[in-house]
């Protein structure tokens, strides 16, 4: 038979050309370190020096006040300052727990699956200091179901640290106790929303719930508990080991480190790039991912996974520097980071009725608003895209879309409409062909016969 | 074929699921990585395994039930012994998900979510599998594998034809 090389392991981008000193690797050095994976690798490499920094040299608070010198961030959208997160924790005794978001689902974001599938202990490490910083003996990582390989890489390497005594009774002798439970989901895009992860760890349906009570206060088993991203604590022991000041030394003034950018759609070399807060987008797509693949020009970008809102291919764009203050002021977010690329042969009312079918499809089911109102979304835009759409459909989706937002328990029914709204600003001329001619404006679809029952 | 409502728990799989309701503060946490237990066994989740689960958590079967009709990995029916699952969301979507589907769809003569006649290969599309780096991506029941060309979907398809046991599992 062929000998057909399958990729059943990840194949990284290149690295960029050398002589860029602000481009290395960081949270993604196994890149470069082969077999980063295993605890002895790991360690040689000054891995677990940021825990026994933390257990010998602070007291919990002081660690969080150094996680809140650095600046650090939430990576899992919303951008939450780390330590001030928290600091909310009550100083009360009794069960506190760490849940890490590993449910990473968001289309277009997938830097928590390479750090963990080749860089467990990092992400373990960052967990136990974070235990350590509220007082809590339980840190769980929710992995999202898909990921079994990673759940396998996770649990190998939480036995490795319990054998080494870095997990468990006593950690490296200094009294501190903390066990680490790697829990598998089952396949919900809702369980990322931290308060239907909760649920899903008490083994329920994943509804989020109504807060307040936030999870600082009444979280797992109604007991205080942070939730972070995996990517925000696989930076936690690089702050204790090199301290504050150093990850505040990258970055720009409001959003400080370096973060993965999950570069992803029609460019030459898509891929997780490690780069400091606040590289422009031209840097990341141009630069170090080789441009718009086969040649083409750049249609337009999603920043931050697929519910932030489309930016078009300008050059005040594209020198936008990628942090959350940045792409705010150009009318998007920074959100997961997960940067989208769209070529000028895509057609927009097909990309964005395959974006808002996932909310469809993810809906929970919980909220009226979201359940119905993200099938009217796709009913619509299904009639548009295969040249059925009537006059007034454009009207009619964007009413729909403010009926949705701001009506639901959480955020995923608001995210439907972000696509249809920044794309009908930027296109609008694409949809309104897609009506009067019944058929795509560009792209493949610009050659299909046009379509009987086409309105007028 | 066994009749279902004579599907029991190996040994092996109680043993599993005793040892997961210790490892959690609460036993009812168990009930997610136990379905995991139950579909290993029967490469679904039939109903009186599920009702096994529910003795051992000490729960009430309906309880364990509304979990695995919520969690779309839990296939409620018998599925082929290699459930092939192409991601369709946007980035695969920009680079080629959709070709593959259509050519997986002609290869098998099954429609999405339909599995060959002779049980061996479930093919059905997925959302978003955070690996758009590498779109586009498919599994094969829990692996992936990225950058798929159409001719290496093809090879696959061919391949788990044959297959005994899951060729890309990576340890
Ligand atoms: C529908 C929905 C899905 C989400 N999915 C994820 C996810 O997969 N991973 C994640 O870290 N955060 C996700 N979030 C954000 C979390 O609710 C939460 O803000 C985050 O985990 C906090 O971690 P951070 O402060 O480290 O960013 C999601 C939010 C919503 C509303």
């Amino acid at each position: 038979m062929s000998v057909i090389n399958y990729k059943s392991n990840q194949i990284f981008p290149p690295p960029p050309p050398s002589g860029d000193p602000t481009y290395q690797y960081i949270l993604l050095k196994h890149r470069v370190v082969p077999g980063l994976r295993k605890l002895a690798v790991y360690q040689k490499e000054g891995g677990y020096e940021g825990l026994k920094k933390a257990l010998n040299d602070y007291q919990p608070g002081q660690v969080i006040d150094l996680v809140k010198q650095s600046g650090l961030r939430g990576r899992g959208g919303a951008g939450f300052p780390a330590g001030t997160k928290w600091s909310f924790i009550p100083k009360v005794g009794g069960a506190k727990y760490v849940c890490c978001n590993a449910d990473e689902s968001e289309p277009g974001t997938f830097s928590n699956h390479e750090l963990i599938e080749n860089n467990p202990h990092q992400l373990i490490e960052g967990i136990l200091i974070t235990c350590y910083a509220i007082g809590s003996e339980l840190g769980f990582i929710y992995i999202r179901g898909e990921f079994a390989r990673g759940a396998r890489v996770l649990e190998e390497a939480v036995k490795e640290a319990r054998a080494a005594g870095l997990v468990g009774k006593n950690i490296l002798g200094t009294g501190f106790n903390c066990e680490v439970i790697v829990h598998r989901g089952a396949g919900a895009y809702i369980c990322g929303e931290e308060s239907a992860l909760l649920e899903s760890l008490e083994g329920k349906r994943g509804f989020p719930r109504l807060r307040p009570p936030f999870p600082a206060i009444a979280g797992l088993y109604a007991r205080p508990t942070v939730i972070n991203n995996s990517e925000t604590l696989c930076n936690v022991p690089h702050i204790l080991r090199h301290g504050p000041e150093w990850y505040a030394n990258y970055g720009t003034e409001k959003t400080k480190g370096f973060r993965l950018y999950c570069l992803s759609g029609h460019v030459e070399r898509p891929g997780n790039y490690e780069l400091p807060c606040g590289t422009t987008f031209r840097k990341l797509i141009y630069d170090l991912a080789g441009g718009v693949w086969k040649g083409r020009k750049l249609k337009a970008l999603i920043p931050g996974g697929s519910s932030t809102p489309f930016l078009a291919a300008t050059d005040e764009v594209l020198d936008t520097p990628m942090d959350f203050e940045g792409i705010a002021a150009r009318g998007s977010m920074q959100g997961s980071a997960g940067v989208i690329v769209f070529d000028d042969q895509t057609c927009i009312v097909g990309a964005v009725l395959r974006l808002v079918e996932f909310y469809k499809d993810e809906s929970c089911g919980k909220c009226t608003p979201c359940r119905e109102g993200t099938q009217w979304l796709v009913q619509i835009l299904h009639r548009l895209e295969h040249g059925e759409g009537r006059p007034g459909d454009l009207e009619l989706l964007l009413n729909v879309g403010s009926n949705i937002a701001g009506k639901s328990f959480c955020l995923l029914g608001d995210s439907a409409p972000v696509p249809i709204e920044s794309a009908l600003k930027l296109f609008r001329e694409e949809f309104e062909y897609h009506i009067h001619q019944g058929r795509c404006m560009v792209g493949p679809g610009a050659n299909r016969p046009v379509t009987i029952g086409a309105a007028h | 074929m066994v009749e279902e409502s004579n599907l029991k728990l190996t040994g092996e799989s109680r043993q599993k699921i005793v040892a997961l309701k210790q490892l959690y503060p609460s036993p009812r946490s168990a009930v997610l990585p136990a379905l995991h237990v139950v579909q290993e066994q029967f490469g679904y989740v039939p109903v009186p395994p599920m009702a096994e689960v529910a003795d051992i958590l000490e729960i009430l079967h309906g309880e364990v039930e509304q979990v695995a009709t919520f969690y779309r990995m839990y296939h409620q029916q018998p599925v082929g012994k290699f459930v092939v699952k192409v991601c369709d969301s946007i980035s695969c979507y920009l680079r080629g998900s959709d070709e593959l589907l259509a050519q997986g769809q002609q290869k098998l003569g099954v429609k999405c979510g339909g599995t060959t006649p002779d049980g061996q290969i479930t093919l059905d599309k997925i959302e978003c599998l955070a690996a758009c780096g590498n779109a586009p991506c498919i599994q094969v029941n829990d692996e992936f594998i990225y950058d798929v060309t159409p001719a290496q979907f093809d090879a696959v398809l061919d391949e788990l034809k044959r297959a005994k046991k899951n060729p890309y599992f990576v340890p």
